[in-house]
């Protein structure tokens, strides 16, 4: 397990050593500052101020957004770049297991996207300064926030494991996950059964009641579901070179 | 310390390499030959850990590869055909994290990565980015990251491929220097290098071995006949034909008339007799002047290809 450690410590510090790294942040900050700051004077104009009723719901919706834009520019390389420098090859013959390779790459990605979202917990904290709010629908928006993005990272993982192109690797995590967000936008095509399973599926349909303040236990189970079955496949991946070769 | 029985590895339908077997014990170095596609660098994977074999057994310092995967991997220093390394990482900090997944505690790791670096004439640029060196370095990267920890033994899949000629000098100077009580299988396209540095070699193709022996006694086994160098100013045809009427001698060719008119002949003798006196009192009989006479190894180029093209008929012996 150590080794687990020691492969996400150094995937963290290429990270943070890497200019992408704080492109990104600075992108998601700005954008995700710019639609706190819209939501509320948007709040502010159309009612009476009661940010805890509607405001989180807007801010957390456009937020998934900015998460969905970032997240895959963060797990492309995890796997597509040792696959192109062919590190991954020697990372086999060093006396770890397979799936402490994937968890010491899921863990870094993760640590990387909370360290993105502490600062947007800032304007939350300025707003309860002038105007205290009810903390436990802002709680339930960011555990929601929390458990799709490391959804996404679960995805992207998969799908980086797959390639050696990171541009690639962005592009279809981008693919699968708007798949899943349209994926119950085509109400009237689907008959109902059909909706039923596909709102089941659909990850942001769950987070949507997050975003209200709900904390499902469904949905929490959902999502652990969701990350739990692509860190399988992104493990299966990895295994996939005993019958396939390595390139 | 390594040993392969009936190994085979398929990918879907193809087979890289069928029914492999050798030992290769402690201390000994090894050279694995072959085209390309011939199922080298399958075969040193199947020792490094990348993948299992599909059928057979792969012991590696007493470790089944399948049954215990990590105590096998830990006896083994990899050099990968695509020599490769973390490229936003300091020499330093790299060696000492393949340390740290190697098993090692930070200090241990610190050492041995200071160890690594000496072995491999790296201290100059301990602290430079990996992606920042020249290929002979970076190769060395590759080689001090396969030295890290110790392991008995080293799979060195092509460790010249690439380098010019000074640094495959030095190259094949640190490999012979890393046998102190350590097992080395490599794998090479260049042959003089095996016979340099190879204490046996197993020449692979399609997927078969095709021999396994020393240099030598391979060359041993394809010489059909003895072949003497001789270069001698005269007319090159009376110069044959008086090399031809030498008691012992098989036949002669002409290899090349220099400018100045001096002759360059290759003597075919029957392989047991050394006719070298023979000749040289034969050309002075003569009053030719003898400029060079010597006697021609088969170089391992020739059992190569000998060996691998005759496929279809028996192995030579």
């Amino acid at each position: 397990m150590s080794r687990m450690w020691i492969i996400c410590s150094r995937e963290l510090r290429a990270t943070l050593g890497s200019v992408v790294a704080y492109v990104l942040l600075a992108v998601f900050l700005l954008l995700s500052g710019y639609f706190f700051y819209s939501d509320l004077t948007f709040i502010l104009l159309i009612s009476s101020f009661t940010p805890a009723s509607g405001l989180w719901q807007w801010v957390f919706l456009d937020l998934r957004m900015v998460t969905m834009l970032i997240v895959p520019l963060i797990t492309m390389r995890l796997f597509a770049e040792e696959r192109k420098l062919g590190t991954l090859e020697l990372l086999w013959t060093y006396p770890v297991r397979d799936f402490e390779i994937v968890g010491g790459k899921f863990i870094a990605a993760v640590v990387f996207f909370l360290f993105m979202l502490l600062p947007t917990a800032i304007p939350c904290a300025l707003l309860y300064y002038y105007q205290p709010y009810p903390l436990g629908p802002l709680f339930a928006a960011y555990l929601g926030l929390i458990l799709l993005g490391i959804g996404f990272i679960a995805c992207g993982l998969l799908v980086s494991s797959l390639t050696e192109n990171q541009v690639v690797s962005a592009m279809v995590t981008y693919g699968i996950l708007v798949f899943f967000w349209f994926v119950t936008w085509n109400e009237e095509a689907a008959n109902q059964a059909m909706l039923r399973v596909l709102l089941g599926l659909s990850l942001f349909d769950r987070y949507y009641d997050f975003t209200r303040g709900v904390i499902d236990t469904s949905d929490v189970t959902f999502f652990i579901l969701f990350i739990a079955f692509f860190l399988f496949l992104t493990w299966q991946s990895l295994a996939s070179r005993k019958w396939r070769g390595v390139p | 310390m390594i040993s392969l029985s009936n190994v085979s590895k398929r990918f879907g339908r193809f087979t890289a390499i069928e029914d492999i077997s050798f030992e290769v014990s402690a201390g000994e170095i090894v050279g694995l030959l072959g085209p390309n596609g011939a199922g080298k660098s399958t075969t040193m994977r199947i020792i490094a850990g990348v993948f299992p074999p599909t059928t057979g057994r792969a012991l590696v310092a007493g470790h089944d590869i399948v049954a215990e995967p990590l105590a096998a991997r830990a006896a083994v220093g990899y050099f990968p055909e695509r020599v490769s390394a973390y490229q936003e990482m300091t020499v330093r900090s790299y060696l000492r994290y393949v340390g740290r997944m190697k098993g090692l505690g930070r200090a241990a790791a610190s050492a041995q990565a200071d160890e690594a670096m000496d072995a491999c004439a790296l201290a100059p640029v301990a602290t430079r980015l990996i992606g920042s060196l020249s290929k002979g370095f970076r190769q060395r990267v590759g080689i001090a990251q396969a030295l890290t920890a110790e392991p008995r033994v080293l799979i060195l899949d092509e460790p010249t491929a690439g380098l010019d000629p000074e640094q495959v000098a030095e190259m094949r100077d640190l490999i012979r220097d890393l046998r102190h009580n350590r097992t080395v299988v490599l794998s090479t396209h260049i042959l003089p290098e095996v016979e340099a540095t190879c204490d046996r070699v197993i020449i692979l193709h399609r997927g078969r071995i095709r021999a396994v022996d020393t240099p030598t006694q391979l060359s041993r086994r394809v010489q059909r006949s003895g072949r003497i160098l001789v270069e001698l100013n005269a007319p090159v045809e009376a110069a044959a034909q008086g090399l031809a009427a030498v008691p012992g001698v098989i036949g002669v060719e002409v290899q090349a008339r220099s400018v100045d008119g001096a002759a360059s002949l290759t003597v075919l003798t029957e392989s047991e007799r050394d006719l070298r006196e023979a000749l040289a009192a034969a050309v002075a009989d003569r009053g030719w002047g003898l400029r060079e006479l010597r006697s021609v190894a088969v170089s391992l180029e020739e059992v190569f290809l000998a060996l691998v093209h005759d496929d279809t008929e028996e192995s030579p012996s």
